[in-house]
């Protein structure tokens, strides 16, 4: 516990919004004005009273220790979570130790934080001590596991009558017939409760809109769909590494029972996906001792922030557990030891040959693999043509921006802070080309934020 | 991606091409290559094209690589210190102005604040961080009054990015002291050429920097074209002569008065009149003296209509046989800016000096080749509007000379006779304002408390904001402070926005007071946004300790407007919040 006294960078806190209303109405709270008896605890927890537009100021606390990223309480009645009362003040508390100075918390805040420390006590107490309570029944998960396969493989079957259809009338066809025929695969799918399968079949739908060659994407997809199912058919015959890719790539779900392994963890970038139904964040972090990258996947409801954040450029002393399947990035975020604090390590980096070689190597782990989590190191962006590469400072060899990177802010930002000087950036290599996530200027400086 | 870096005669590329074709016509009408055709024909197909894909990507290389972009030029200004750092990306952050319409509530405006941190670093003549000038360069270009700080503080980095992204064009073509497009003007032989080949922004950003460092310089180089170019380009660089314009111009300018375009003759006399020693001052005062005079012994004049065109415009209020003989008491008490219509002794046995005018009779063709227009506007007397143009010409100078050696408070003292007064003042501030002469704007605007100062006298607010400008800030803000402490804050606004930022000590006590004075008359809040916006803006941050009195929601008196106490309260709490953010912005980039 020696970081209690490092506090965060604005940029940091601001990350944890989960809006851009959020860190807006964040940001106009940082200040001292509305702010009284603010402070800080060397536990982490940062707490002040926020004067609103009602007589009685509302009671703010953020605990900063939490594993899974900070928790916060507010008598505030918004239900954005965190509010901007808790944006605010911990903003107030990067910007000024003057008006939020370390001390002992109140009772209204020290209340609070206890019951929720002793809660967590009490849960790591029965989890280490009891049987899960769910699988009491070992026979009837085993049914209804076996229920699934069965209804799974019916789906897969499906699919692959479906695809040889497909291939038989030519994918001319499909550019004609739309959206509808995915989507009532993808639905049969859901049906059958293959929810990978479901995934893909809805992207193919675009496909045909993406423009010129994508008569090549198509088939690419419809392939590997087909590989996937026929995989999922044969998953007896498979090697047991490659069988957990199948079942994971299938929507079965699984659970992180990799070994703990700790390590200090530095986040390399945090981001979110939104589709219609479903937030998804991903968070990348580098361990500097293990140097293995690893992904925490988060969930929330459509439109709203998952409430796992932990943003780029703080480290966790922290155990990861991995989910099953070999070279797969995915994993949970277990006990942590420390609060999260600023670090300026950087990940090491490699070349842009290295890069697509490491691709092409996680390929045989996963064929279905988009792309592998790189850090380069020494690339300039490029413009070319149209779009934009990094290329090797040193040598005669760039990797192209994937379509989605070069339409995104964060490119202007990597081509201001590299000014035609090389970086170094973090990002995912694919098939696609290279999505730049987070980049640090070739001298001194902090990580930026790239997405 | 690198699709066009494998190697195009492996075994692969052409099974590939094959299949894709097959997929893409069917295999109803074709037989994927090595396999039987059949059933089982569109199996094979998928197997062949997943073996060809993963193997595809896992073969993949990086690409050539592109021309790199020249590295940009080293920025040699200090960074930023971290927590201002932090600042800047928080207020480009809030660009996108306030929500909705509706209340403001008490968080401060973001955006309003950019212009005075931008001002605030380049006088520190520090760097950006470059990760915010993509965010820097957006703000500039959705607001053109950010663009010369903010193009300032980006620096050349900035420049270098703007070549990259067609959507910041707009910072290329506005910074032409930066070296970009135009050559040093040093360079003479490059410049020459630009001057003459250039487009018509070129040019005139040329001229324009060359005239910021060698006035002489520019006004030569456009000497050497000037007889070609068209007259709306004309039009153009002269203006460009009004920086740095000094009395060697005065040749040039002369010699412009003869311009074929009308509109180039005017800009050139105006040129010339703010130059009091020029040659067309002279003759300005010459004319204008003919037509001003002290009356010692102005007897009561039998019944007249004025002026025999019409008189001053619009005075027709006024009856004139009472506005013939004015006579105030003193230089000290009502006597400023009011009508000159006091009641004066028909036929006083004591003469009190009077100021008589005499308007032209015509315009003739030297008054013309010296910018006056003759052909008055709708409505105006043709005379009166001659008159205007010689008084607003004439160096201020001439006046102590022409009525006995007065200074420029006894002279607007003095009444004038038969309604001349309103014209002749106008007149005179126009003048004030061109030759930004401050001992006569003093005079014109008169005592700030003085009871006609708050009501629409002969002097508009207008043209009082443009007086107060020609002063020095320390006059001003006492001028407005006075005039506040007054009269209130409901014609402050135009004042308000000529004074110098922030706002010293008795100015802003007076903003503080007359809003307090406000709130318990009972009114609401928004009735003076503006002046409220402009306090959050100007006000010393060093006074939020003083509003702290003013946070609380008052007992409501009888006669308010419902629930005003609580909205003001919530508009005091926006004040001392962006108050003390203004301060912390302060202490961040280091200033004192």
């Amino acid at each position: 516990m020696t970081q209690q006294g490092v506090r965060w960078t604005a940029d940091q806190v601001l990350a944890l919004a989960p809006d851009a209303a959020s860190r807006k109405a964040g940001s106009k709270l940082g200040a001292a004005g509305p702010w009284s008896e603010a402070g800080c605890s060397d536990e982490g927890t940062v707490w002040g009273l926020c004067k609103g537009s009602g007589s009685k100021p509302y009671q703010t606390i953020v605990d900063i220790a939490d594993a899974a990223g900070p928790a916060y309480k507010c008598t505030c009645p918004s239900r954005k979570f965190p509010c901007k009362h808790a944006l605010g003040l911990l903003l107030l508390w990067v910007a000024d130790d003057a008006v939020v100075p370390p001390g002992q918390a109140p009772e209204w805040a020290g209340q609070w934080t206890a019951g929720r420390r002793r809660r967590a006590e009490e849960k790591k107490a029965t989890d280490g001590s009891g049987a899960p309570s769910g699988a009491a029944d070992p026979e009837a998960a085993r049914r209804r596991a076996e229920r699934r396969a069965e209804r799974v493989t019916a789906g897969a079957v499906e699919l692959e009558q479906r695809l040889a259809d497909l291939l038989r009338g030519g994918l001319a066809t499909a550019e004609q017939s739309g959206y509808g025929l995915w989507e009532e695969t993808a639905a049969r799918m859901v049906d059958a409760q293959a929810q990978g399968l479901a995934g893909r079949v809805r992207e193919l739908g675009a496909i045909p809109s993406t423009g010129a060659g994508w008569p090549v994407r198509l088939l690419e997809e419809c392939a590997l769909l087909h590989l996937l199912g026929q995989g999922w058919l044969r998953r007896e015959r498979l090697p047991a590494g490659l069988a957990a890719t199948v079942r994971s790539r299938m929507g079965l779900s699984t659970s992180a029972d990799g070994p703990p392994l700790r390590d200090r963890w530095l986040v390399l970038a945090q981001y979110d996906t939104t589709d219609p139904r479903l937030t998804t964040r991903r968070i990348w972090l580098h361990g500097t001792d293990s140097h293995r990258t690893v992904l925490l996947l988060s969930y929330g409801a459509a439109g709203r922030a998952p409430e796992q954040a932990l943003p780029v450029g703080l480290a966790v002393d922290a155990e990861v557990s991995a989910y099953p399947g070999p070279g797969q990035p995915r994993v949970a975020l277990g006990e942590q030891f420390a609060p999260a604090a600023p670090s300026a390590i950087r990940p090491p980096g490699v070349t842009t040959s290295q890069a697509v070689a490491r691709y092409g190597d996680a390929l045989r782990d996963d064929p279905w693999l988009e792309s592998v989590p790189v850090t380069l190191d020494r690339v300039v962006p490029a413009p070319d043509g149209g779009s934009w590469q990094l290329a090797d400072a040193d040598e005669d060899a760039a990797l192209p921006l994937t379509p989605a990177a070069r339409s995104r802010r964060g490119l202007w930002r990597l081509v201001a802070l590299s000014g035609g000087a090389p970086v170094r950036v973090f990002g995912e290599c694919g098939h696609q080309g290279f999505t730049p996530l987070t980049a640090w200027p070739e001298g001194p400086g902090d990580a930026v934020a790239l997405c | 991606m690198t699709r066009t870096s494998a190697p195009v005669d492996a075994p692969g590329a052409n099974a590939w091409e094959g299949l894709v074709t097959t997929a893409l016509l069917g295999t109803d009408r074709r037989t994927p290559p090595g396999t039987a055709p059949g059933p089982d024909a569109p199996t094979a197909l998928l197997d062949a094209a997943a073996v060809q894909t993963v193997r595809r990507r896992a073969g993949l290389r990086p690409a050539r690589a592109a021309e790199r972009p020249q590295p940009a030029p080293s920025d040699t200004r200090p960074a930023l210190p971290a927590a201002a750092a932090r600042r800047l990306a928080m207020l480009l952050a809030d660009r996108s102005g306030p929500s909705g319409g509706g209340r403001r509530g008490t968080a401060p405006d973001l955006t309003e604040l950019l212009p005075q941190w931008l001002a605030a670093a380049n006088a520190r003549g520090f760097a950006p961080p470059p990760q915010l000038l993509p965010a820097l360069l957006d703000a500039a270009r959705g607001r053109t009054d950010l663009r010369p700080a903010a193009l300032e503080f980006a620096g050349p980095r900035a420049l270098w990015l703007a070549r990259l992204n067609p959507d910041w064009r707009f910072a290329l073509r506005a910074s032409p002291g930066c070296g970009t497009a135009l050559p040093h003007p040093g360079d003479g032989d490059r410049g020459r050429q630009l001057w003459q080949e250039g487009l018509f922004a070129e040019r005139v950003a040329l001229l324009a920097a060359l005239r910021a460092r060698e006035p002489a310089a520019a006004r030569d180089l456009l000497a050497t074209t000037w007889a070609t170019e068209r007259a709306e380009d004309r039009l153009m660089f002269l203006d460009s002569l009004r920086a740095g314009l000094g009395p060697d111009d005065e040749p040039f300018l002369e010699q412009a008065l003869a311009d074929r375009s009308r509109n180039v003759r005017a800009t050139a006399a105006e040129l010339l009149s703010a130059l009091p020693g020029s040659a067309l001052a002279a003759r300005m005062a010459v004319r204008a003296e003919a037509c001003v005079a002290i009356d010692h012994m102005q007897p009561p004049r039998p019944l007249r209509t004025g002026p025999e065109d019409g008189g001053p415009g619009g005075a027709g209020g006024t009856t004139p046989a009472t506005a013939a003989t004015a006579a105030t008491g003193g230089t000290g008490g009502t006597g400023g800016m009011g009508p000159g219509r006091a009641m004066g002794t028909v036929g006083a046995t004591e003469a009190t000096p009077t100021i008589a005018v005499e308007a032209p009779h015509e315009c003739d063709p030297g008054m013309e080749r010296d910018g006056v227009v003759a052909k008055a506007p709708a409505g105006r007397g043709e005379r009166s509007w001659w008159l205007g143009q010689l008084v607003e010409a004439a160096p201020l100078g001439t006046w102590s000379r022409r009525l006995g050696g007065r200074t420029p408070r006894e002279i607007v003292a003095l009444p004038v006779a038969d309604d001349w007064q309103g014209e002749l003042h106008a007149a005179w501030c126009r003048a004030a304002v061109r030759q930004r002469d401050a001992e006569w704007s003093h005079a014109l605007l008169g005592d700030p408390s003085a009871p006609e100062a708050g009501g629409p006298g002969a002097v508009s607010l207008a043209e009082r904001a443009k007086l107060l400008s020609t002063l020095g800030a320390a006059e001003r803000a006492e001028w407005v402070a006075g005039f506040i402490g007054t009269h209130g804050l409901s014609e402050a606004f135009q004042l308000l926005g000529v004074c110098a930022v922030p706002w010293g000590p008795p100015l802003g006590r007076a903003v503080v007071d007359a809003l307090n004075i406000a709130r318990d008359a009972g009114s609401y809040p928004w009735s003076f946004s503006g002046v409220m916006g402009l306090a959050e803006r100007c006000l010393d941050p060093s006074e939020a300790s003083r509003l702290d009195a003013l946070l609380a929601v008052p007992d409501e008196p009888e006669n308010a407007s419902p629930g005003a106490g609580g909205y003001w309260a919530e508009a005091f709490q926006r004040l001392v919040t962006t108050l003390r953010l203004r301060a912390a912005m302060a202490a961040e980039l280091g200033a004192a």
